[in-house]
């Protein structure tokens, strides 16, 4: 199901929209990315009738629902802290919305079992929602809001509050429950690699204002304004697929390299396709070939140089005379002594190296 | 845990401290085990004193199940919504514990007395207040009333607004909402609510003794058995009052408490 947000201005305490306009097509992932309090979780809100806006519209499907209350929307919604009823077992949390639909006791039986087996949450059923972990609940949660086969999901930092590892596992269910079912997505976030990794589209937000929407390249590559330069920030970002190889690494293949294209030494436990990102800064250039302990070392060509005050940003293309997409752009950042010391100019030659533990895969 | 007697700053305040525990503890303690339990049982089986004690038992329960119904709903608007004068509906709720309470049955008098134009209003539909049942509920309820909504308060205030939230997105009206969420999250500390307000409601003198000295409450039975005969009168029905009461606190303790802070 599509949706669309025209205009849309509300005030809710020290939380703001001004003028939101937002287009999401039926079956996408669409990301809303911004700092805390710029207004997400208000804007997610108000999309499910949580909040009546001061002006301006919400379409579900072209049909204008405004002034519709939230329980008539179809609406999946899960919160950070998941919100899961404590009086209620897990199976009776997932079952809530399907008994107010008056369904039968055999059909809601049935659809429990089908949506906590996708979620791998069938031993779980009867637990109560205090003795589950951080990931569990979560998954409970979202096991609560697709039991109803909502025309679209809202997820508000869904995985904000989990640690590291179980973080990684819920986003990749997150992928696959998309691809599986296809429900129309919004995902709302802090976390720039969280977007990147999950979105077709990226809204960037601040201040109640969606200030950029693109494709997750889009946004990293051509940040229309300072705010989004900053909140993005600088930094190298690729899509690949993890090869094994050996002495602790793993090959990254960086798509679009072609077959013997550019292979990057990198450490993870991850498999399969991935994103990488490397930080400006853990990208060493010389002019000569480096003996080092850095297991990436690649020649290039540098095709931009961007001057930032204290930083210089150094564009430098692998291989030198190559074109995107079957090249690649490194992103480097030095400081001024060393880009005159070495000379560099744009179209000259120079080597770009990178420890494999600089490389994040995510 | 630290130990109790650690060093001389804990010893002097365990000595303070005890002094306050034993002066509530005594007296009380001293009063119930004064008479022998063939006198309790005596002092039970006489009629005017079982008279009082039902007819308190049933008043104060009838105030509560008012505060209920009004309370509750209450309670939750104060916790959920903000509204001018949101200040001011509190302190009211709250002043009938700092007013003295033999005030309290004179401002009630003033409104629900027969010359009062309510209390003429009310008794054209055959309710009369003075020196009647309703009278002694009217009283409980005021002096109580502030127990019960505040404990209700509190436990609304204890759910996450967005536990209703997503209930909302899951197909529940705001009324199904409340019922299958907020009120059985709430549910806990809206009962404990209603045992101290009963509680209260059964101790209660100085409210009802001014609107109604009859038909006579436990209260007030201890009260004119000590004027009209003593200390040894008194004591046997004030022993019986105490052992009540107590049993209500032992239930309110019961009330486990683990769902009192929830996410």
């Amino acid at each position: 199901m599509s949706l669309q947000v025209t205009d849309l201005w509300l005030d809710l305490g020290e939380f703001h929209l001004r003028g939101v306009n937002l287009e999401v097509t039926p079956g996408e992932y669409f990301v809303i990315l911004g700092p805390t309090g710029a207004g997400k979780t208000v804007l997610l809100e108000t999309i499910a009738g949580l909040h009546s806006p001061r002006r301006g519209r919400v379409l579900l499907n072209g049909e204008d629902v405004t002034h519709v209350p939230p329980e008539r929307r179809s609406i999946g919604f899960v919160y950070q802290d998941y919100a899961l009823f404590p009086h209620l077992s897990v199976a009776e949390n997932i079952a809530f919305g399907l008994r107010l639909r008056g369904m039968g006791q055999k059909a809601v039986a049935q659809r429990v079992d089908e949506i906590s087996r996708r979620l791998s949450l069938h031993s779980l059923l009867q637990r109560r929602p205090e003795t589950l972990s951080g990931g569990e609940a979560q998954r409970v949660a979202l096991a609560r809001a697709l039991a109803i086969e909502p025309s679209i999901l809202l997820l508000d930092e869904p995985l904000s509050a989990l640690d590291p590892e179980t973080r990684e596992g819920l986003q990749r269910e997150l992928a696959r429950l998309h691809r599986e079912l296809g429900t129309t997505t919004v995902h709302v976030t802090h976390d720039f690699e969280e977007a990147v990794a999950l979105a077709n589209r990226i809204a960037v937000m601040n201040q109640g204002q969606i200030v950029q929407v693109g494709s997750p390249e889009e946004v990293f590559r051509r940040p229309e304004s300072e705010f989004v330069a900053r909140f993005v920030g600088v930094r190298n970002v690729f899509r690949g697929e993890i090869f094994p190889g050996d002495g602790g690494y793993r090959w990254l293949a960086l798509e679009g390299a072609g077959r013997q294209g550019l292979r990057i030494a990198v450490l993870t436990d991850l498999s399969g396709s991935v994103h990488a990102s490397i930080r400006p800064e853990d990208i060493v250039l010389s002019r000569e070939p480096l003996h080092s302990s850095m297991r990436n070392s690649f020649r290039g060509r540098v095709v931009g140089i961007l001057d930032r005050g204290a930083l210089i940003y150094v564009t430098v293309r692998v291989p030198p005379d190559g074109v995107p997409p079957g090249a690649t752009d490194f992103v480097c950042a030095i400081t001024r002594p060393s880009l005159e010391e070495m000379g560099l100019e744009e179209g000259g030659g120079v080597f770009i190296s990178f420890k494999a533990s600089a490389v994040h895969i995510f | 845990m630290r130990v109790l007697f650690a060093n001389r700053l804990t010893v002097l305040f365990s000595a303070l401290g005890a002094l306050l525990v034993l002066f509530v503890a005594v007296p009380l303690a001293r009063t119930v085990t004064a008479s022998s339990p063939s006198l309790l049982w005596q002092t039970l089986l006489d009629a005017e004193v079982r008279s009082a004690i039902s007819l308190t038992l049933y008043a104060s329960f009838i105030a509560t199940l008012l505060a209920l119904i009004c309370g509750v709903p209450l309670a939750y608007l104060l916790a959920r919504v903000d509204f001018p004068g949101k200040g001011v509906v509190e302190g009211i709720i709250d002043l009938p514990v700092v007013v003295p309470h033999s005030a309290a049955g004179i401002a009630l008098l003033m409104v629900f007395g027969r010359q009062a134009p309510l209390g003429q209003a009310f008794g054209l539909l055959g309710l009369r207040f003075v020196s009647a049942v309703p009278g002694i509920v009217i009283a409980m309820l005021f002096v109580s009333l502030s127990f019960l909504v505040n404990a209700a308060r509190e436990g609304f205030e204890a759910v996450d607004p967005r536990m209703e939230r997503v209930a909302r997105t899951l197909g529940a009206s705001p009324w199904e909402a409340f019922w299958r969420v907020s009120f059985p999250l709430a549910w806990r500390s809206i009962l404990s609510g209603a045992i101290m307000m009963w509680a209260r409601g059964l101790s209660e003198f100085g409210a009802v003794v001014i609107l109604a000295y009859h038909p006579m409450v436990a209260p007030v039975l201890i009260y004119q058995r000590f004027e009209s005969f003593g200390l040894a009168y008194a004591q046997p029905v004030a022993a019986l009052m105490i052992l009540i009461c107590l049993v209500a606190f032992a239930a309110l303790r019961g009330i486990p408490r683990r769902n009192r802070r929830m996410r």
